[in-house]
């Protein structure tokens, strides 16, 4: 029964092909994620008219299926032609060898103009100063607010550096008074340690691989963020032990919070009109003076397995110009990696997006490292501990620094080789 | 002669099959848990080493692998004995002569078996929830305070068994069931004549009888249990503060989401070595038990 079925769905192609009138159609495969996944199904219809031989496919995947189905995918070489890959996957990818560099492809196509795109959400797809990603959307975090605890607690402005930051955190804690706090960190979230960490002059992995946490940078990042804690500025709390996060930001359990884009919507939704007026968005503050975020976000890369690069490179170009993202922008709310499109009326003039628009000029790139996801979770691990005060900052940067080190193990003997070999057998990213 | 041979030639397909897809399998995880096979290796062959047993010394030096087999094992104690007794109450109810309705009642047991774990997860996070469940409700009622299930290290594991035991125990109780049909009613009839009350009947008539049942059932769930991982998977990611990561979700992560498959490979065998330990353990007290 299933053979039938699979006999069935092999030869339907066939059958519908020889009905159809034009059968020297392309066909591209593409796969995309979450939400992005259902609205690029709306886009293509229009690319599909403006390119009658190309035909598009697109196959949704969850965002938590979708790092393992892309590997498994490459190992069983059933990669598609094009896909969203979050930019944080891409060093993973290229030294995998599963990637097309990109850098002659935008050389040729003067309408994906590199000086157009925020120098930070570009770089996070430079590995080896190749070029493996064009960046589609960004996602980076930042500080929401409360204004009006603010205000009363005697600031007009959100925090420029951390030393302000605190000095706000530890007036809203004598305002709000015990049982509530001035910030919150969830300690399931990698993220905002992980903020903290790239605001440092430091690497957190250093180019011959090893942990770097102990660097006086990471140091004071990571002694920043548990003072809030031990000071009683922010609850020692995972996001599932909070439960209902924008309810509890309304009530003024806490007053910063570390979130992304994504938020806005929710925010404008969940919290009641009448307290609309009440929170506010701020580029995150650094160690002296307006600090960095995370280059987060989703890239569009071609396959080095497609047959089909030109037409996919279409797709690309088609889904990287100014109105497409203006309207790719209404449809989800993500932020547009181009310089050009944030000056659109419709970005421009949104109270929100004001904060993201500044701190887009302020993005850096994780560590570019295939491990870094799992180096982020120990981040997480190790700082939760800390946080429930079972290490110090000392021991933590310490046991940080030895689990880094022992993930990127096989990455240091395969620089090692490399060396000796003298030329790279494989496109290993350093 | 002649027989033998169309005996092998009955047995080939299945033995063919099994070799192909079950030994041949086994054999090159075997050799892959002697490698450091990971994403570098995928990339380019040459990026493979033999490690000899170094994945297997390093796993015993991970704290996390010591945690999973901690709570594997307090899964296994708490969900095993909970799931065989449910198993044997539901199935001595079924099997009592006063018991009504007893297909409807034994389909309605069973349901959950057949139910897609995934979908009933999803209604037992409701059940579970903090402030709106309805066991935390029921609890409630009865002066207990509500509990974080899915949120609190200390009862993540607790939930997950209960969970586990309540979608598992009808399969058991079919087996006893059948088992307790075989135990001829003279023996009963015997015991009755002879004064034993209910109790005892139970304990030296019914479970007696059932002993080899019992036995192949603890076997059979003991290993399933050991195998915890579609469970936390759904509900809880492993989390809180890892208190729900069991061998086999470790050795997910580790395979898949990291793409360790030398390391995930040890940590199949050393979970499989663990089971066949525990099992011989099994077998060589029931021996006794039986004569």
């Amino acid at each position: 029964m299933k053979l039938l079925a699979a006999l069935a769905l092999a030869l339907a192609p066939i059958f519908l092909g020889s009905c159809s009138t034009t059968p020297s159609k392309t066909v591209l495969d593409i796969w995309a994620m979450g939400r992005e996944g259902e609205v690029i199904g709306e886009l293509v219809p229009e690319f599909e008219r403006e390119y009658p031989g190309i035909k598009v496919r697109v196959q949704q995947l969850p965002f938590s299926a979708a790092h393992e189905k892309l590997l498994t995918a490459f190992v069983g070489d059933a990669m598609p032609d094009m896909a969203q890959l979050g930019n944080s996957w891409v060093p993973e990818f290229a030294a995998l060898g599963a990637l097309e560099a990109l850098d002659a492809r935008v050389a040729a196509t003067p309408s994906i103009p590199r000086g157009d795109y925020y120098p930070g959400i570009w770089d996070s797809n430079l590995v080896d100063g190749k070029l493996y990603g064009v960046p589609w959307y960004v996602d980076t975090r930042l500080l929401f607010y409360r204004r009006d605890i603010l205000k009363r607690a005697g600031f007009d402005h959100p925090p420029r550096d951390w030393a302000e930051w605190r000095q706000q955190m530890v007036a809203i804690k004598k305002l709000v008074g015990p049982g509530k706090y001035a910030a919150y960190f969830p300690l399931n979230e990698y993220e905002p340690l992980e903020i903290l960490g790239l605001q440092a002059p430091e690497p957190m992995v250093t180019n011959d691989a090893r942990g770097n946490f102990a660097s006086p940078g990471f140091r004071k990042s990571l002694a920043f963020y548990l003072g809030t804690m031990r000071d009683g500025l922010a609850p020692v709390a995972a996001s599932t032990e909070v439960a209902n996060v924008w309810d509890e930001f309304d009530r003024g359990w806490f007053s910063f919070y570390i979130t992304g884009p994504w938020q806005i919507g929710e925010f404008k939704r969940r919290l009641p009109p009448a307290h609309q007026g009440e929170w506010m968005t701020a580029p995150m503050p650094g160690p002296d003076g307006p600090g960095v975020s995370n280059a987060g976000g989703s890239s569009l890369v071609l396959f080095k397995s497609s047959a089909k690069k030109d037409a996919a490179w279409k797709l690309v170009e088609f889904l990287s110009r100014p109105a497409i993202q203006i309207r790719f922008h209404a449809l989800t709310g993500d932020l547009p990696p181009r310089i050009s499109v944030w000056k659109s009326p419709e970005l421009a003039s949104d109270q929100y997006a004001k904060a993201f628009g500044a701190q887009m000029t302020r993005l850096r790139a994780t560590p570019k490292v295939p491990e870094w996801e799992r180096i982020a979770t120990d981040l997480k691990l190790v700082s939760e501990k800390a946080a429930h005060g079972e290490l110090t900052t000392d021991q933590a940067v310490a046991e940080l620094d030895k689990r880094a080190d022992e993930t990127l193990a096989k990455r240091r003997w395969i620089l090692a080789r490399k060396k000796q070999v003298g030329l790279p057998r494989t496109e290993v990213p350093s | 002669m002649n027989q033998e041979r169309a005996a092998w030639g009955f047995v080939a397909p299945a033995l063919i099959a099994l070799g192909l897809f079950f030994f041949l399998p086994v054999a090159a995880a075997l050799i892959l848990s002697f490698t450091d096979f990971d994403i570098y290796a995928v990339a380019d062959i040459d990026n493979l080493r033999f490690v000899g047993l170094d994945n297997y010394i390093h796993l015993l030096e991970t704290p996390l692998f010591w945690k999973a087999l901690g709570n594997t094992a307090w899964f296994v104690l708490l969900g095993v004995p909970l799931s065989i007794m449910m198993s044997l109450a539901a199935a001595l109810l079924l099997d009592n002569k006063l018991a009504r309705f007893k297909g409807f009642f034994r389909t309605v047991y069973f349901a959950p078996v057949v139910t897609t774990l995934v979908a009933v997860a999803v209604i037992w996070r409701y059940l579970l929830h903090t402030k709106y469940g309805l066991v935390n409700w029921a609890l409630g009622g009865i002066g207990i305070g509500p509990i974080d299930w899915l949120g609190d290290p200390h009862w993540s594991m607790p939930a997950i068994v209960l969970f586990a035991v309540w979608k598992n125990f009808g399969y058991n109780m079919i087996i006893i069931l059948a088992g307790l049909q075989t135990i001829p009613e003279e023996l009963h009839e015997a015991a009755r004549i002879d004064g034993a009350n209910a109790f005892q009947r139970l304990r030296h008539v019914t479970l007696p009888g059932l002993a080899p049942v019992l036995l192949v059932v603890s076997i059979l769930t003991m290993a399933g249990y050991f195998q915890l991982f579609a469970e936390p998977y759904v509900m809880t990611q492993g989390g809180p503060v890892e208190s729900t990561v069991s061998i086999l979700y470790f050795m997910y992560e580790q395979g898949f989401p990291w793409w360790n498959l030398g390391f995930a490979s040890a940590i199949a065998f050393v979970l499989f070595l663990i089971m066949f330990a525990l099992t011989l353990v099994q077998l060589k007290v029931s021996e006794r038990w039986t004569q």
